[in-house]
């Protein structure tokens, strides 16, 4: 134990670690970086979503000489990008799947000729049928992938649906629809890559996962482990938007910087990022539920879509996890899941923060408030009626060990927005005013880590070292993009070191020189990773204490004393831990039950919004989110969490749309699509409850998704309250208010204006 | 584009002479001749604000300004915001607010945010939301940003963010 008190730095807001950087505009993001004789890459993409290629043409007015041009026939191993499975080709090979594929790839040394030159290449194309819709794909007239166009499917059977529809006093059914939606990341994908027969591939940048390109690049370049390098540089913005793309510029700027022996820097401009990167799954989720006479759910059966586009990078997992969170924080003794996820030919949907969740996190708690309005009861009395308390179970028969505190957060919630009374002062303006106002709840839980056995499978590696110059290091692949894990994990390690904040720093985040402590994903960082952390500094300790003679109590200055007399002894100074599952976690891939997360973050949202009956927009005029996920290690970052994901789930359900044409984003400029900007984003009030959970690193669980699941079921749920009309499809744009309302209005009051 | 031509420019306090092409985007003359890289590209159509600069006390897109149009101008940029190694009191409150997550919105943040607080030292919520409108930030919801803007201009004097 160290002279400091306990807890003198997690549950503190202490300086961001790279704040200084990024503030003074010196931190490096790839497209700031230059490696001498770089030269710039371009891709030539497809033109339509499905079809064959005829021929390739090069324009005369070009000087090719000057270009290094890559097809699919360069490529040295497979061509696929390695993810779940390996339908995706690096670069399309005789044929295209959705507009915007890769066919081939351009390099040279100045970036505005590399530009021309794409656009002087002609691709020839022999159309075939395309499918750009669910509704098509799942009648399988036209088959675009497998057998079926069915890139995978879950069944979640719990007690007996079937038998509770004949004694039920209500049953309810809705269909909820949510769109795709961009990441946004300010800074778009990119990369620089180097290629030597010595050193093998080297690529640097702007990622979520340096060992899922790693990974990839393994495959393409059919290279050993040791002859490819990921390193990730500082990165603006990933939001799962670098989860899984990176792998594919990747291998494409490691290509051609093979073939013209340069480095390459391929950086997409924004219209080519929108166009031609990923989204978030568009969802249509079918819920047909029983209740009892007093609102207890009887039967949930819930039935869910995605589009997952035309390959099927993470949308396995993606359904699943929209599968697992789909009955909301609800007991229900009965329950059936049937969810799909379909193919179409538009560029493929990928991670997301939320990762499905938002999809069917949005239909159950608008279906809730559909409820309540059916049987006559208020929807914040429903959803207390049905939430689930400890010892109960969910849909997969998960026991729930630890606290479950929904009815705390929802009085929280009601009370800091003064729910109640603010309903009834709107119910009694609202009859007189053209500006309609409501408040709308939901409630939700978001399950932290991989689902099911993911984490078992990752097999999680990550510890700590101390250099010579007194400095220890975090060693692992989990990266920093803005959510704070630099700070979170450093301040872990100087915690349980008993050293200052400033005498640990993070590794560089580079595949040679860290562990696979897997990807940057799912709300994971600080609970599984910060318990690494946590339990290598443990190690640490103990072994300085055994093998150095350092003493119980010691002083920092004792601390790196004891650190290099191991280093004489043992040649470095180096803890590793690997994942241990907590006790007793058990998940049947089988037959999709068990333990699905090792812990859940819970929380209650209410959105206060106006109806304009005039021009037909709908606001956000202020939100409060109240919230449990375990210990805070930092509450600044933290809060900083929950607010940026509030404000993209507003985004999700009132502005963002991706318009889609012959499969297309149609709107790939930031001019027309739309985010909120700072005089649209209500202010959002945030309270914490802290239950630590014993498994997370310093009882941390995951909150990086958490906020992004209930903005837009709230929001939906106070128009409903303000104006009497339900809406269950996202985005609601004041077009769709307008269609919806003006043809209500025309058969209501015929003779006002 | 056309062949290079000198400009001169007032860059942070420094009077330097580029040659680049007069068409040629201020924010690339910005990062590729001069090297101040701390300013962004977000969309090159100047919607994001990433690339916003101060130009004769003008608050700009930079990816919008041909260099011939800053020639002779005095240009400010996140780069000559810390004085003598010292932070810029919006830089000090950004870090202790939370105002800078991602990082890549934040210089242009700042270049608003100072903008903002020259003419108007001690602005409402109101008034901060307007001026920071043209400048996306995707990663904070803005709550923390707008609290980093009303710490720095309670912390301090108009000469400073004048500074």
């Amino acid at each position: 134990m160290s002279t400091l008190a306990k807890n003198r730095i997690v549950g503190t807001s202490v300086p961001r670690k790279e704040g200084v950087d990024k503030l003074r505009g010196t931190a490096r993001y790839v497209d700031d970086i230059q490696r001498e004789g770089m030269w710039h890459g371009a891709t030539v993409r497809s033109a339509v979503p499905r079809g064959l290629i005829r021929s390739i043409g090069f324009d005369g007015k070009i000087d090719w000489s000057e270009f290094t041009v890559v097809t699919a026939a360069d490529i040295p191993g497979e061509n696929h990008i390695q993810m779940i499975v390996t339908d995706q080709p690096c670069l399309a090979d005789g044929q295209v799947n959705h507009c915007e594929e890769a066919i081939l790839l351009i390099a040279h040394p100045d970036k505005h000729k590399v530009r021309e030159a794409a656009n002087a290449v002609h691709v020839e194309y022999e159309l075939m049928p395309p499918v750009f819709t669910v509704e098509e794909s799942e009648k399988q007239q036209t088959v675009i992938w497998g057998a079926d166009n069915c890139f995978k499917n879950f069944q979640l059977d719990k007690g007996d649906v079937d038998s509770a529809w004949s004694h039920a006093a209500h049953i309810v059914e809705g269909e909820y629809r949510t769109g795709a939606q961009e990441h946004l990341y300010i800074e778009n994908n990119g990369v620089i890559a180097e290629y030597s027969a010595e050193i093998g591939v080297t690529v640097w940048g702007s990622l979520q996962c340096p060992f899922y390109v790693h990974k990839s690049l393994l495959a393409v370049f059919n290279l050993p482990p040791e002859k490819v390098h990921v390193v990730q540089t500082e990165t603006g913005g990933a939001f799962g938007g670098k989860e899984d793309y990176p792998s594919v510029i990747a291998s494409h700027a490691a290509l051609l910087a093979m073939k013209c022996g340069h480095p390459v820097k391929m950086v997409y401009d924004r219209i080519e990022d929108l166009a031609a990167t990923t989204k978030r799954h568009p969802s249509r989720v079918r819920h047909r539920t029983a209740l009892d006479a007093n609102g207890k759910l009887l039967a949930m059966e819930i039935d869910i879509a995605t589009d997952g586009g035309a390959y099927s990078t993470l949308s396995s997992t993606v359904l699943s996890r929209a599968t697992l969170h789909s009955p909301g924080p609800y007991v229900c003794p009965n329950v059936r899941i049937r969810s799909h996820a379909w193919a179409t030919n538009t560029v493929p949907y990928g991670a997301f923060r939320g990762f499905g969740a938002p999809q069917t996190v949005f239909a159950v708690e608008r279906h809730m408030d559909e409820i309540a309005a059916v049987i006559g009861i208020d929807p914040v009395e429903l959803r207390r009626r049905n939430f689930i308390h400890q010892g109960e179970t969910t849909a997969t028969e998960q026991l729930m060990r630890e606290p479950v505190i929904l009815n705390k957060l929802l009085d929280r919630a009601l009370a800091e927005s003064n729910y109640y009374a603010m309903r009834a002062q709107f119910a009694k303006d609202n009859a007189s005013r053209a500006i309609k106002r409501g408040m709308g709840i939901a409630a939700f839980y978001h399950g932290s880590g991989f689902t099911g056995s993911g984490e078992r499978y990752l097999n999680s590696l990550a510890g700590i070292d101390v250099t010579a110059d007194r400095k220890v290091r975090v060693l692992v692949s989990s990266t920093e993009f803005g959510q704070g894990t630099n700070t979170v994990l450093t301040q872990v390690a100087a915690e349980s070191l008993g050293l200052d904040y400033d005498d640990v720093v993070m590794a560089p985040p580079d595949t040679g020189i860290v562990p696979n402590s897997g990807p940057t994903v799912a709300s994971r960082t600080a609970m599984v990773i910060g318990r690494l952390i946590e339990r290598a500094s443990q190690q640490l300790l103990f072994t300085l204490h055994e093998q150095a003679g350092l003493p119980e109590q010691f002083s920092r200055q004792q601390f790196f004393s004891a650190c290099e007399q191991l280093r004489k002894t043992a040649g470095e100074v180096v803890s590793l831990c690997r994942y241990e599952a907590p006790p007793g976690i058990f998940w049947d891939d089988q037959k999709y039950r068990g333990e699905a997360y090792p812990a859940f973050a819970w929380s209650v949202h209410v959105a206060q919004v106006a109806v304009d009956t005039i021009t037909y927009s709908a606001e956000v005029e202020e939100f409060w989110s109240t919230q449990e996920a375990g210990r805070i290690i930092h509450p600044v970052l933290a809060t900083g969490q929950i607010e940026g994901g509030i404000a993209q789930g507003i985004g999700y359900a009132l502005y963002e749309k991706v318009v889609l044409q012959n499969g297309r984003m149609a709107n790939n400029q930031m001019t027309n699509y739309i985010m909120p900007t700072a005089e649209d984003v209500p202010p959002i009030h945030v309270f914490w409850e802290e239950l630590p959970f014993e498994h997370g690193g310093f009882g941390a669980k995951g909150i990086g998704e958490l906020p992004h699941d209930g903005p837009a079921p709230a929001i939906l749920n106070a128009i409903r309250d303000a104006i009497g009309v339900s809406f269950n499809s996202i985005p609601l744009l004041p077009e769709d208010l307008f269609a919806k309302l003006s043809v209500e209005r025309k058969v209501e009051e015929p003779a006002t204006v | 584009m056309s062949a290079a031509t000198k400009i001169q420019l007032n860059v942070n306090g420094a009077n330097l002479t580029v040659n680049a092409p007069p068409m040629k985007r201020l924010l690339d003359v910005l990062r590729e001749d001069l090297h101040l890289t701390g300013t962004k590209e977000g969309c090159g159509e100047g919607e994001c604000g990433s690339c916003s600069i101060r130009m004769n006390g003008d608050l700009v897109n930079s990816c919008l300004v041909p260099v011939l149009q800053a020639a002779n101008t005095k240009i400010e940029t996140v780069e000559g915001l810390a004085c003598d190694g010292v932070l810029h009191p919006l830089q000090q409150a950004f870090l202790q607010c939370g105002g800078a997550q991602c990082g890549i919105c934040t210089p242009g943040m700042l270049m608003a945010a100072k903008h903002l607080l020259v003419h108007n030292p001690h602005p409402t919520i109101t008034e901060i939301r307007e001026g920071l409108a043209g400048n996306l930030c995707r990663c904070t919801g803005f709550m923390r940003i707008f609290e980093s803007v009303l710490s720095a201009a309670t912390s301090t004097t108009q000469e400073t963010h004048a500074r």
